[in-house]
């Protein structure tokens, strides 16, 4: 068994009154996809929050590789680590797509405190953007602004950003979420591209039933911001508490 | 040629062709226009590019808005004074004063930078107000340092004034007023060059960046606020090396001249008529709000005169009346180019 590359260790946050995430413990492990599901409100998206620094823990702690990062800035935990694509599509609207994909690696070599020399001189840093783009089939659209680009196509962007950043923990929240039937594989053959490198720790917020039986390694389960369920695909899918109490029927249908 | 823009090239050839008259209008202002108020016109354009162009860096470029831009363009400039009335009429005390002047301004920046630019874009422009309204109000003051509202006038090497004389090329006298003018002129110019090196490197990417979605910036891995606050200081020390170039030229330092909120109007307003987070719309901006801000006045009286045997017309011509229509033209200008000048030149190409 690999060492978790990404722990967290009773994960809480409070808003007033209100406990979104619940002492959330869990460990994940290079090689292995876990999606994360429950309904609207568990605290998918708040215990992603968590992890990756948007929102600051009330209490409990989140380990990468070893470290504690349960301090950090979302800057700081990117450097250490850790890649986080967003629920709602988060690029930069009026840069081209290169410069988006640019931007990522000139961020993850950490070159962004050059003042003297030009961006466009740094040729090795556009050659792997442009490979990056080649991957996920932007190349075509590398010179447009991303404002100009469709849903999908910026939800394809998202995922190129993440494979230039090459963290070692990928979380993607509802990556094909607003997607068209014909688009959504595309994303979801790119999150399999991922989650072949044995390297690799991906994190997935997923809804549709038939990408997590594709996909997934091991289910994890929240409701009310708590745990409840942690498994293989199979065990989880077959538990009666979980599909009735916590998924609805989507389970049973599919 | 790229290389010396830092591969920024204009993109249009009416800018290019505007700004290269621009340069070459600046760089042999003394033969093509003599005459002390052509000059006075000419070096004002050189140091207010440079000063305009050090707030588009940080408003442009970082989308950043303070409030604080003159009293930094003050501090240079009564760096230079206050150097000399110490040590003495020379070349140290200027280089001093200068220096002095551009690492107060940046210490000052850094620390309002990191007091506020952690939290809410609109508290640091609002601590940018108050800090500089409480220095331009302490200015005034510290008569016994800074001169009160008076000002200080500024005793520079012989070499730079008008008594200094050299000869005479083609037809102009050469003396140490167009010395001066000259030691502004290049510097305005390396200074322009370096800031535009530093929008077109890896740093100038991360602001562009940081202005179009700050949340992104830091979770792809930049460090926002640390940006933000470089972005600042360089911004700071830049225009407080306009402003010794200013109190160099001038020979004066006052209130009125440096710190006034009137300068940071003109500031805004040239940055959003020439484009902001282009730079060079701070080179065409100047050019045209300085020349509308000198001639306008007289071009109106010719035109009165010209149309004397009209009814009306001479009376809305009027001299008198030069502010009411260079305010038209501002509105006019922001509704019809609203991403301003080369914004709109480079968008129709």
């Amino acid at each position: 068994m690999p060492q978790p590359s990404l722990v967290t260790q009773d994960l809480t946050v409070r808003f007033g009154g209100h406990v979104a995430v619940d002492r959330v413990s869990c460990a994940f492990t290079p090689g292995e996809l876990t999606a994360i599901v429950g309904p609207n409100g568990a605290g998918k998206t708040t215990y992603f929050n968590l992890i990756s620094g948007q929102i600051r823990a009330t209490s409990g702690r989140v380990t990468l590789m070893g470290r504690d990062i349960s301090g950090l800035s979302p800057s700081a935990r990117t450097e250490a680590g850790l890649g986080r694509a967003f629920q709602l599509t988060n690029l930069f609207p009026r840069l081209t797509v290169l410069e988006n994909v640019r931007l990522v690696i000139q961020a993850r070599e950490r070159r962004g405190f050059n003042l003297w020399t030009m961006a466009m001189g740094h040729r090795d840093l556009i050659e792997e953007a442009e490979a990056v783009l080649d991957r996920v089939r932007l190349t075509a659209l590398r010179d447009q602004n991303v404002s100009a680009l469709s849903h999908g196509d910026q939800r394809k962007l998202e995922v190129a950003a993440m494979i230039a950043l090459k963290p070692r923990v990928f979380m993607f929240d509802e990556p094909t979420a607003g997607m068209s039937v014909e688009e959504a594989p595309v994303i979801l053959d790119l999150i399999a591209g991922i989650k072949a490198d044995p390297a690799a720790t991906v994190l997935l917020v997923e809804h549709k039933m038939d990408v997590i039986r594709s996909l997934a390694d091991r289910i994890i389960v929240l409701h009310n911001g708590a745990l409840v369920a942690d498994g293989k695909p199979a065990e989880v899918m077959a538990s009666a508490v979980v599909q009735e109490a916590y998924l609805g029927k989507e389970l049973t249908d599919v | 040629m790229m290389r010396i823009l830092s591969g920024d090239s204009p993109k249009s050839p009416v800018l290019a062709v505007l700004l290269a008259l621009i340069l070459l209008a600046l760089a042999f202002a003394p033969f093509l226009f003599p005459g002390s108020r052509s000059l006075e016109t000419a070096a004002r354009i050189c140091i207010f590019i440079v000063l305009v162009a050090s707030y588009d860096l940080l408003l442009g470029y970082g989308g950043i808005v303070s409030f604080a831009h003159t009293m930094f363009f003050g501090m240079g400039a009564y760096g230079v004074a206050i150097a000399t009335a110490r040590m003495g009429t020379g070349y140290p005390a200027l280089a001093v004063g200068a220096l002095a002047g551009m690492v107060a301004a940046g210490l000052v920046a850094l620390l309002i930078a990191l007091l506020s630019l952690r939290v809410r874009a609109i508290f640091f422009a609002m601590i940018t107000l108050a800090i500089a309204s409480a220095v331009a109000v302490l200015v005034s003051q510290l008569s016994a340092i800074t001169g009160g509202e008076d000002g200080m006038n500024i005793r520079i090497p012989r070499e730079l004034t008008p008594a200094f004389r050299l000869g005479e090329v083609m037809g102009t006298g050469i003396n140490g007023k167009i010395l001066n003018y000259y030691l502004v002129f290049f510097c305005c110019l390396a200074l322009f060059l370096l800031m535009l090196r530093i929008v077109n490197s890896p740093f100038g990417r991360v602001l562009q960046a940081i202005r179009e979605n700050a949340f992104r910036a830091e979770a792809i891995g930049y460090r926002v606020v640390l940006y933000r606050a470089l972005a600042t200081c360089l911004s700071a020390m830049i225009a407080a090396l306009a402003g010794s170039l200013f109190a160099i030229w001038l020979r004066y330092v006052g209130p009125a001249t440096t710190l006034g909120m009137e300068i940071m109007m003109d500031i805004l307003l040239i940055v959003v008529i020439g484009g902001m987070g282009t730079m060079y719309g701070a080179v065409v901006g100047t050019a045209i709000f300085v020349l509308a801000q000198n001639y306008l006045k007289t071009l109106m009286g010719g035109m009165s005169e010209a149309t004397s045997a009209l009814p009306l017309i001479p009376d809305l011509l009027s001299p008198d009346r030069w502010l009411l229509w260079l305010g038209i033209l501002f509105i006019l200008s922001v509704y019809f180019f609203p991403t301003g000048i080369v914004g709109r030149l480079r968008g129709t190409r």
